[in-house]
């Protein structure tokens, strides 16, 4: 389903280049949950990144169901983000003066729904992740684990096949790190393919494969998918 | 949600960023749309005036200013009454209608008004001399076409001018006894007088003979009384401090003002064209004005907003960033800021434009003379004006928000 071929992201920096992604070619089968792990600097979240569409890459492709995401236009990969990717994100990022239900609304709203089933499809994602209550609240007045789970809830809001989390447990106490773990289980389970970058050794096992990156470049894979770098 | 709703909730949240750029907006419109109305209504004013005097004419001591006539306040310059002798017994050809006038300020239960000494049309018949000088009120056919104002139905008399411009204080009134006044609207109602109340001023007991209607200029503060009877009140002698005249048009351009300029050589001439002048001169400063308050609010405005849109989309970059990671097009972050743009123009422009209005019509009457209504063909200029300049200030901020690398954002962390 996602595939990158000889995948390079180099920038410059004060003068100096700096290899973020070093010739990597990964593929995730269709319904695959994978994690990317490694240590800081070694290129995690720009090869999650350039998944999603949202790094032009130096050197190589990637493709998303054999179309090749940077031959399309950056309107034509912004559609593909709202209909097919949801980005989970450590911080959550969501927008503080919404409330909880606006902003699940947000991703409908980018994909031209109606406001009236904007707030149906929000309040009912919401009711889903145990907040049903809180439709009102801005994040400022919810706690880590709800402002995480408004998160999750607008990641869904238009039935991705393909969700990229970065570090979505790296802001999270262990209880709420493996509930977290146990809602991208079941979009797993569900049918979806779910990519994730993590520090956490603990939370990269409950994923069904593992790639190790240094130095931008895939060190090992934990599973019998094929890799190559 | 929809745009706008999304606009709405972030203008609301960050409100107090908001307000500089806000108020320099506004300000800029309401001191575009003051401006503008009041010169309008003071050219309509001028224009009316030339329309229905065509040429008019000011007598006035050597060191007065048209605006010491208008202000009326003249200080120490006075002139002799004699002028009115002069001129009556000329040769001049084309005087239609004399009116000396001598005015003093004086205070009415604590408040600042002008005594104003008339002479009324039976001192002129009284004078031998003043009926053989031919034709002083017996209007040459086809000379001035003025209907007879409110001041001359009011006492029935058969004085000429419009009201509410110069020549209401050319008005010529019938009878007026030595403890009668007439007295100007304003002073009448903040007073409470009625025809038949009792005034004082310095001392001596008037009786008011009527009470003129508003005209909305300093008309409306005077107590009219018997111009010798102010003379005597202020112990000033036989002297007057303006002589107002209706010239016959065509007598003007053939040499009357040359030849008052020659009998009077130590007053001032000026008619009624030079005083619209300066009322014009006015207007195009004013006109002036506006322009350079167009380019202070190009200028103020512009940067205002265009520094605070800066700072918004710095301030929004995750958002922004999320959206785009949310599958929002460049086009759709440029709307989202264009829209608010948009509406902060609009709001500035229409709140301008109700708060120059009312400074407008406030000031107006002060500052031109003239009465000024709304005049709601500006809403859409000052709408016009202030969207423009907000939309083309949020060009370069609205592109950067667009441009924004949303991989480097959400890698920021």
């Amino acid at each position: 389903m996602l595939r990158t071929e000889d995948l390079s992201k180099r920038y410059v920096r004060r003068g100096h280049e700096i290899v973020a992604l070093d010739s990597v070619s990964v593929s995730v089968a269709k319904g695959e949950f994978v994690s990317i792990v490694g240590p800081s600097g070694s290129g995690k979240s720009t090869l999650l990144l350039a998944l999603g569409g949202l790094i032009h890459p130096s050197q190589g492709r990637v493709y998303l169901d054999d179309q090749s995401l940077y031959d399309l236009s950056r309107e034509e990969r912004a559609a593909l983000r709202r209909t097919t990717i949801g980005f989970v994100f450590q911080t959550f990022n969501l927008v503080p003066y919404l409330t909880a239900l606006e902003n699940v609304q947000v991703p409908l709203y980018l994909n031209r729904l109606s406001p009236v089933k904007q707030r149906e499809r929000a309040a009912d994602l919401l009711s889903k992740v145990g907040l049903g209550e809180r439709l009102g609240h801005k994040p400022s007045e919810l706690s880590v684990g709800e402002q995480q789970r408004v998160a999750l809830a607008r990641t869904l809001a238009n039935t991705p096949r393909v969700i990229l989390a970065d570090e979505p447990t790296g802001n999270l106490d262990p209880a709420l790190a493996d509930e977290m773990l146990d809602h991208l289980s079941d979009l797993h389970a569900d049918g979806a393919t779910v990519v994730m970058v993590t520090h956490d050794p603990r939370m990269a096992a409950r994923a069904k494969r593992q790639i190790r990156l240094a130095e931008g470049r895939i060190v090992t894979t934990e599973s019998g998918a094929s890799v190559g770098a | 949600m929809n745009t706008f709703v999304l606009v709405l909730k972030e203008l609301r949240e960050r409100k107090s960023q908001l307000v500089t750029s806000f108020m320099a907006i506004v300000l800029g419109i309401t001191v575009i749309v003051a401006v503008r109305t009041i010169t309008h209504f003071s050219e309509k004013g001028v224009a009316q005036e030339l329309d229905n005097l065509g040429a008019n004419v000011l007598i006035l001591p050597k060191g007065a200013t048209v605006n010491n006539y208008y202000a009326a306040d003249f200080g120490e310059y006075v002139m002799p009454e004699s002028y009115v002798d002069a001129i009556t017994t000329s040769q001049l050809q084309g005087v239609d209608n004399l009116s000396p006038k001598l005015t003093e300020p004086i205070t009415l239960r604590g408040k600042r008004a002008y005594l104003t000494g008339i002479l009324p049309k039976d001192e002129f018949k009284a004078k031998p001399a003043w009926q053989t000088a031919g034709g002083i009120f017996s209007r040459p056919e086809g000379c001035g076409t003025v209907a007879p104002s409110s001041l001359s139905r009011l006492l029935g008399g058969t004085a000429q001018g419009g009201a509410g411009n110069p020549a209401t204080r050319n008005e010529v009134v019938n009878t007026l006894g030595d403890s009668e006044v007439l007295v100007g609207g304003e002073v009448a109602q903040r007073l409470g007088l009625k025809v038949g109340s009792r005034l004082s001023v310095k001392g001596k007991a008037f009786t008011v003979k009527s009470v003129l209607p508003e005209t909305g200029t300093v008309d409306d503060t005077r107590v009219f009384a018997h111009l010798h009877t102010v003379q005597r009140l202020f112990g000033r002698g036989r002297v007057v401090n303006a002589i107002e005249m209706i010239g016959c048009c065509k007598q003007i351009s053939q040499g009357l003002i040359d030849g008052l300029n020659r009998l009077l050589p130590e007053a001032k001439v000026v008619t009624i064209k030079q005083i619209a002048q300066t009322q014009l001169n006015t207007n195009t400063m004013m006109e002036r004005f506006s322009v350079i308050f167009l380019v202070i609010i190009l200028l103020v405005g512009g940067v205002s907003i265009a520094n605070y849109m800066f700072a918004n989309v710095y301030e929004r970059r995750r958002e922004i960033g999320t959206f785009l990671a949310l599958g929002a097009t460049r086009g759709r972050i440029s709307i989202i800021f264009m829209v608010k743009s948009v509406l902060l123009g609009l709001t500035g422009g229409a709140v301008g434009y109700v708060l120059g209005t009312l400074l407008a019509t406030v000031l107006g009457p002060r500052l031109a003379q003239v009465p000024v209504l709304p005049l709601p063909a500006l809403l859409g200029w000052a709408i016009l004006i202030a969207v423009g300049v907000s939309v083309i200030a949020s060009a370069l901020p609205v592109s950067r928000a667009a441009q924004l690398d949303p991989a480097e954002i959400l890698r920021e962390g």
